[in-house]
């Protein structure tokens, strides 16, 4: 086996050419609106039409709230694009269970809000603007993700 | 704090930010960053797609930032270019690993639990509550 296909058995070429567009997008943000975007704050800065503790009513979220939502309308559009357009509309499911889904997400919204930015957010645009700060967080989380996805496969299959 | 330069720009604005979420969002489509199963076979490293993933995506983002700055005075809808400083604290690490914890238990990313609806992937809705409840349990548990 050649060692492409040993460390891609999907194939290469989709992922750097979905690696570009995804850049792209945060590009086109910039160039467009001078504005940085990850997609955790969406989170936090949707929950503050609704709660009016001081911390979800900081400006940081309130200003941001409303095109926080268009970015996140975007971005199930730009995938429903490819889902009905480039495959055969057949929806997509996983076989990870639901309660992993829901444990496994409440610590990625808590720990990403916690530390300020996520896979896009210190990953893209973070190491994208080349902080220092934001490369240390990825190591951090892909260390822990590669640890506990290694034991759940150990554990939980 | 962003001043909007002009009230008639805010409806060119919003259509470019949803040009850019789309594009954004084809692209975790197009590299299975929107399948859970395709985001561990990384971390149980069987599979290093999603390498090629993130370093195609931060090059261009790297030109994007710092590029563009030097080549125009301001972005075409605003006054000024962001910047979104980071920094390095406990609640830095301590997020990130929960984060990680968190990401290597589901597979999913804030980023591709938003999209992935748009692949009619409803069990995502399962992870995009989990995120949403942390987000809110975060927001009321800080200062």
């Amino acid at each position: 086996m050649s060692l492409p296909h040993s460390l891609f058995p999907l194939g290469w070429q989709h992922y750097l050419l979905g690696g570009t567009f995804i850049g792209g997008g945060a590009g086109l943000l910039f160039l467009m609106t001078g504005r940085v975007g990850g997609m955790s704050t969406v989170f936090t800065s949707t929950w503050s039409y609704v709660v009016r503790r001081p911390f979800f009513q900081q400006p940081r979220f309130t200003a941001s709230s409303r095109w926080r939502l268009v970015y996140a309308a975007g971005l199930v559009l730009g995938a429903a694009i490819w889902w009905l357009g480039f495959t055969d509309g057949t929806p997509l499911g996983t076989r990870v269970p639901a309660w992993q889904l829901l444990v496994g997400g409440f610590l990625v919204g808590y720990g990403a809000r916690r530390s300020n930015g996520c896979t896009s957010g210190h990953g893209v645009c973070g190491m994208g603007s080349l902080q220092w700060p934001s490369a240390l967080a990825v190591l951090t989380f892909m260390a822990t993700a590669f640890l506990t996805a290694n034991l759940a496969a150990r554990w939980l299959a | 704090m962003s001043k909007p330069m002009n009230k008639t720009l805010a409806l060119p604005r919003a259509l470019s930010t949803l040009a850019a979420g789309m594009l954004f969002g084809f692209g975790l489509a197009v590299s299975g960053m929107v399948q859970p199963e395709v985001v561990l076979s990384f971390l149980r490293l069987s599979d290093f797609g999603l390498a090629l993933v993130l370093g195609g995506a931060v090059l261009v983002a790297i030109l994007a930032y710092k590029g563009l700055p030097r080549l125009l005075a301001r972005p075409v809808l605003d006054d000024h270019f962001h910047a979104h400083p980071s920094f390095w604290n406990r609640d830095t690490a301590i997020g990130a690993a929960l984060f990680g914890v968190g990401w290597g238990l589901c597979g999913v990313c804030p980023g591709p639990a938003i999209a992935g609806l748009g692949t009619g992937n409803l069990d995502l809705l399962w992870a995009l509550a989990g995120i949403a409840l942390g987000a809110l349990v975060h927001g009321l548990r800080a200062k």
